[in-house]
């Protein structure tokens, strides 16, 4: 509640009451129903951190234990050799690298690119507005994998851009629901602020980078956030581009591995679940960190144009 | 969708600005530049990258599968001149024809009967009871995303040692674990993907549905209230209504999901298996099109595969605004 309630103080937000209008008057819940509501909440919460908790057990048995007494960590089972032996069958160092790079690439070319063009979407007036925001909101209804074999062709082979960090962040390199989300938010700050500083003789670009964007920054945490989840986890468009293993982001490497050559491990269980920790960890720090900046406001102003 | 509406709010709005311009610039002063290219023409600069962006990865690419389903297209070295022969709707006629294709068409036809109803059942109900509470909110909204968030390579090396033949699971169930298991099991391979894909999308849904409840009027929850609904009638009476641009929305996007599928089948059930029984048009599209080098022919499995997915987008958008 507190931490949304920050967000709520955005410059102007639309609907600045949305939290203050709970509890409700007169609607209130009956004791049962309260109780009958916590443990809905509560059986949902087990069933989507408890595959998150079973990972984390898993990764550090030393003998795999599916019964149900494996599910609770034995003292005398516990070892960190699955993380030195994924480690020694993928490069554990430079998958988080190669991700990196993708994701970090993907994430400058969405705030770079992506901001010009919210900007553009919401403060200024230009021959093709329409028609651009039209097909931002198209661009997320086009199932991108269906452009996979096009895109292999033109990038793989027309472009020669296959093992390269390039072609892996191509089709990646600007998020839609990013600039709408940026659209969405220049469009909520007084126009005043900006037909006065016009005046005063300020350009375009100096009026994003210094009068807008301080003000959109939730809105840069949020679109960062979301951005970022989509190249850190995306397994089939880096799965095709890349052949070779030093240039692999961790999320093939780990699939190559549990699809291949997981048997030949003593523990291929620990071994695998321990790559998954590896994988897992960084967003989901990532998003308890930042999670005042992921909540139903934040997107529902985007996903609603 | 909303689409046209917010267009066409957008419009509105950049005429009542443009008349209501700025003493700085009247709008008389350049009356055919501002007609023909706008007030900011250089916005549209501002734009270029994003435009090319789309244009280049999503337009182009389109167009251009649209015209490898005509050709017996196959991979030739950077530069080098091959024939590639016109082959008419061969391509089409065989996605027609092809077991493996229809088989994979029909098991992302039992994947979203499971999944899409699923998905807005279990949204809608977990949005409605996480609304209303104060405490532990941020711990339930986050434990609730996780899944959405996380890479699906590192969470189905879990689901994999949880419904493992002797896993977890069925340990649990004891005598009740099917036979043969869930993920070899001709019959439950693909339900157990579909569960294990609402698993996984469910967060994102959750925060759609809580951004839908906040537009549901308060004063609708209290004359339901006064007229004697009680919780469970409101709920049919008020929340669902009330959220129904929303239900739309998580439609759409579930049978996009659910047309994307990939990444499961690859992983989850070993290649698509236990016999094609959980492939997808997307595995089958990676399999000729990539590994045995038929591009044209995946290229055409895709094109039906958007205007599958189009009709049934259309369908439910339909179903959705009907009862209006």
């Amino acid at each position: 509640m507190a931490s949304t309630s920050a967000h709520g103080s955005a410059p102007t937000r639309i609907r600045p009451s949305a939290r203050s209008r709970r509890p409700h008057r007169g609607i209130e819940l009956s004791r049962g129903q309260a109780i009958l509501r916590g443990v809905v909440l509560t059986i949902g919460a087990i069933v989507f951190l408890f595959p998150f908790y079973y990972m984390l057990v898993g990764s550090l048995q030393r003998e795999p234990d599916p019964s149900v007494a494996g599910a609770f960590p034995n003292p005398a089972n516990l070892t960190i050799d699955n993380y030195v032996a994924i480690n020694g069958r993928i490069n554990l160092i430079e998958g988080l690298v190669n991700s990196g790079i993708f994701t970090g690439g993907v994430l400058l070319c969405t705030v770079v690119f992506g901001l010009l063009a919210g900007y553009a979407l919401a403060m200024l007036q230009w021959r093709g507005r329409g028609a651009t925001f039209a097909l931002a909101l198209l661009v997320q209804v086009v199932p991108f994998q269906l452009l996979i074999i096009p895109l292999y062709v033109l990038i793989a082979r027309n472009y020669g851009l296959a093992d390269n960090y390039l072609g892996m962040i191509l089709p990646f390199a600007i998020n839609s629901t990013a600039v709408i989300i940026f659209r969405q938010y220049f469009l909520q700050l007084p126009k005043e602020l900006f037909d006065a500083a016009r005046v005063d003789g300020a350009g375009e670009l100096r009026l994003l980078w210094s009068v807008a964007l301080p003000l959109v920054r939730p809105a840069l945490v949020t679109a960062v956030l979301l951005t970022f989840i989509g190249p850190w986890n995306e397994f089939l468009w880096p799965f095709l581009i890349t052949k070779d293993a030093s240039m692999q982001p961790l999320a093939v490497s780990l699939a190559n591995y549990i699809s291949n050559v997981a048997s030949s491990t003593a523990n291929p269980f620990g071994a695998i679940l321990a790559g998954a920790v590896v994988l897992a960890a960084p967003v989901v720090v990532l998003f308890i960190i930042g999670q005042r900046y992921f909540t139903a406001t934040d997107l529902g102003s985007s996903v609603k144009g | 969708m909303s689409t046209s509406t917010s267009v066409a709010g957008t419009r509105l709005g950049a005429g009542r600005r443009a008349s209501a311009a700025g003493p700085g610039r009247p709008p008389s002063k350049h009356p055919l530049r501002v007609r023909v290219f706008g007030r900011h023409p250089y916005g549209g600069l501002f734009a270029v990258p994003y435009l090319v962006f789309v244009i280049g990865v999503f337009a182009y690419p389109l167009v251009f599968a649209v015209y490898m389903s005509f050709f017996d297209y196959f991979f030739a070295a950077p530069g080098a001149q091959v024939d590639r022969p016109f082959v008419g709707l061969d391509n089409y006629v065989q996605v027609f024809t092809d077991p493996a294709v229809l088989q994979s068409f029909a098991n992302v036809g039992v994947f979203l009967i499971i999944n899409v109803p699923l998905t807005v059942l279990l949204s809608i109900v977990l949005a409605t009871a996480l609304n209303r509470v104060v405490h532990a909110r941020v711990f339930l909204r986050v434990s609730y995303y996780v899944p959405y968030v996380t890479a699906s390579v590192a969470v189905i090396a879990v689901w994999l040692f949880l419904f493992n033949s002797d896993g977890l699971v069925n340990n649990i169930l004891g005598p009740l674990a099917p036979n043969p298991s869930w993920l070899i099991n001709p019959a439950l391979a693909m339900p157990t993907v579909a569960l294990y894909v609402t698993w996984k999308q469910l967060g994102f849904f959750i925060l759609l549905y809580l951004a839908a409840l906040q537009n549901v009027p308060d004063e609708l929850y209290e004359s339901a209230a006064t007229d004697g609904a009680g919780k469970i009638r409101s709920f049919f009476s008020v929340t669902v209504p009330g959220v129904r641009p929303a239900t739309v929305l998580v439609l759409l996007l579930s049978t996009i999901v659910g047309a994307n599928l990939f990444t499961e089948p690859y992983l989850l059930t070993g290649g698509g298996g236990p016999n094609g029984a959980s492939t997808s048009p997307v595995f089958v599209m990676y399999q000729q099109g990539i590994e045995q080098g038929h591009p044209g022919f995946a290229a055409a499995i895709g094109i039906v595969l958007v205007i599958v997915v189009l009709v049934i987008a259309f369908l439910e958008n339909r179903f959705g605004e009907g009862r209006d």
